[in-house]
């Protein structure tokens, strides 16, 4: 097993080790013929933000649904709080990226799906739902059914429901890429309060470079067939920077700039 | 349709058709065509009388409970093949050969295992029916948003609740479509059972004014079938227009 080099950004010698919400011990998957993760070990920091990014077809998405319980790996195991995933669960809480809402459902009903599931009494569900439904901004749109929402409002609804199962582990599968860029980026500052403000642990599957290192503590590269983990960076310094001055900041564009030239001999 | 600058309302057509008809039945071509205004006069003489009210509830009784019987055992069977590969394999081609057999030739089959009552009616009712809905429920699920099963699973559904609060919903286009379809082949079910067995409903009152040449009231009853049968396909049409809104966005 090659064992993935850790590169610090930036040295920050009294940083608490943080233990871990998630970690991935020797995941391998094939579907097939296909070998589409090998070996693969890596460790989810707990109330950090976590990005899978690499080229498509590296096995991001495919890791996202082990972690989640949708896929069996075919060996090595997943291990949430401590305990091994057998299948999806309560400690995870799982964020579309076609939303997967469900049409003939009202905002309302699909935020409180998850909590519905559980058996949560309908005047509870409602609330804690209307509550969610707020924070993500959405307050007024309780009645409105999705076809009525733009792509944005949907991911909000979305994001909402993760929220309201109130999971320790959020996992989002490239959550922003169908939204347009100015949604995307009002998304990626909100998602950054998100991690600072709720207490819970982000696993964020994208293929987008720049979105990676604005929004990430802990970035996993993963290079393609059989996907590895080939390389982790930490922008940590970044994260104590104003948000508004990140995309300026000589750190962000060099860490960019740095992951480009370890992915660009991968993408045909 | 505008006629020399006229607006013609719709199913202005029915009229030259009415028309046509009656001027046929005036010529007295031949006794089978009476003119229509006898028939809509004899429409409304039979409409109250008891062997047509007792045909009228038989039939609806055989046609409800076939229905029920088609809807609530072929929308399960339809979702459960489209949901597991090994149940699909099994009973696909039953499924496409019943739907294409000609189930009029059965009829007597029933009759002999099932007797000459509303039994065999109700089956060959639920005959008619069924096939279509469940291979319409099937391709409903058989197109579902994969991410949607997904989302079901990842907040914990069972496979029941996965049954009933996401397969059925995302299918309901489909399966709203079947039913439709099923209703109308139960329509001819119920009445091809009918003048098959032809002791009951209105396939009786059908023996009775053929084998006694009453042709007006023969050409009343069929009148009112037809009404039925063309309301019920458009009473579900209409229900099937409300939820296709959603299924662009599945």
């Amino acid at each position: 097993m090659v064992m993935p080099q850790i590169k610090e950004a930036v040295n920050v010698p009294d940083m608490p080790q943080s233990d871990n919400a998630v970690v991935a011990r020797g995941i391998s998957k094939t579907y097939g013929e296909v070998e589409a993760l090998r070996d693969l070990s890596l460790e989810f920091p707990r109330g950090q933000l976590t990005s899978l990014l690499g080229p498509s077809g590296c096995g991001k998405t495919t890791l996202l649904k082990i972690i989640a319980g949708l896929l069996k790996p075919n060996s090595g195991e997943i291990e949430v709080n401590g305990k091994p995933v057998k299948g999806p669960g309560p400690d995870r809480a799982f964020v579309f990226q076609d939303f997967a809402l469900m049409p003939w459902a009202n905002v309302l009903r699909n935020v409180a799906f998850g909590l519905e599931l559980r058996g949560v009494a309908t005047s509870e569900r409602e609330a804690i739902a209307e509550k969610y439904i707020a924070e993500v901004g959405l307050a007024g749109f309780e009645k409105s059914y999705p076809h009525q929402l733009s792509g944005g409002m949907r991911q909000r609804v979305g994001l909402a429901r993760a929220l309201s199962v109130d999971a320790d582990v959020l996992l989002m599968d490239e959550p922003f890429s169908a939204v347009d860029e100015q949604t995307r980026r009002k998304f990626q500052e909100d998602l950054l309060n998100l991690v600072q403000h709720e207490n819970k642990t982000f696993i964020f599957v994208t293929h987008s470079i720049e979105e990676a290192v604005y929004v990430s503590d802990q970035i996993a590269i993963l290079l393609p067939r059989p996907s590895r983990v080939s390389e982790i960076i930490r922008p940590t310094d970044l994260r104590h920077k104003n948000v508004d001055n990140i995309r300026r900041d000589p750190e962000y564009l060099d860490i960019v700039d740095s992951i480009w030239a370890s992915l660009r001999s991968y993408v045909e | 349709m505008t006629l020399f600058g006229y607006r013609l309302p719709a199913m202005s057509s029915l009229i030259l058709w009415a028309l046509v008809w009656e001027i046929i039945g005036r010529l007295d071509l031949t006794f089978f065509v009476p003119p229509l205004s006898e028939v809509l006069v004899t429409l409304t003489s039979v409409i109250g009388t008891a062997p047509f009210l007792k045909a009228l509830s038989e039939t609806a009784q055989a046609f409800g409970a076939g229905v029920a019987a088609s809807v609530l055992i072929g929308i399960p069977v339809g979702i459960l093949m489209g949901k597991n590969r090994l149940i699909d394999e099994l009973l696909l081609p039953w499924v496409n050969m019943f739907l294409s057999a000609p189930l009029t030739a059965l009829v007597p089959v029933l009759m002999v295992l099932f007797g000459f009552g509303m039994k065999s009616i109700i089956i060959t009712t639920t005959l008619f029916a069924i096939w279509i809905i469940i291979l319409n429920a099937r391709a409903g699920v058989l197109q579902i948003n994969r991410s949607l099963v997904e989302m079901a699973r990842s907040y914990g559904a069972n496979p029941f609740q996965a049954f009933y609060k996401i397969y059925f919903w995302a299918a309901l286009p489909e399966i709203l479509g079947g039913v439709r379809i099923g209703v109308i082949r139960a329509v001819k079910g119920v009445i091809i059972g009918q003048l098959l067995i032809s002791i009951v409903g209105f396939g009786a009152l059908f023996e009775l004014y053929a084998n006694n040449f009453l042709m007006a009231h023969f050409w009343a009853v069929l009148i009112v079938l037809f009404a039925l049968a063309f309301s019920v396909s458009e009473i579900l049409a209409y229900l099937e227009r409300r939820v296709s809104y959603y299924a662009a966005s599945r």
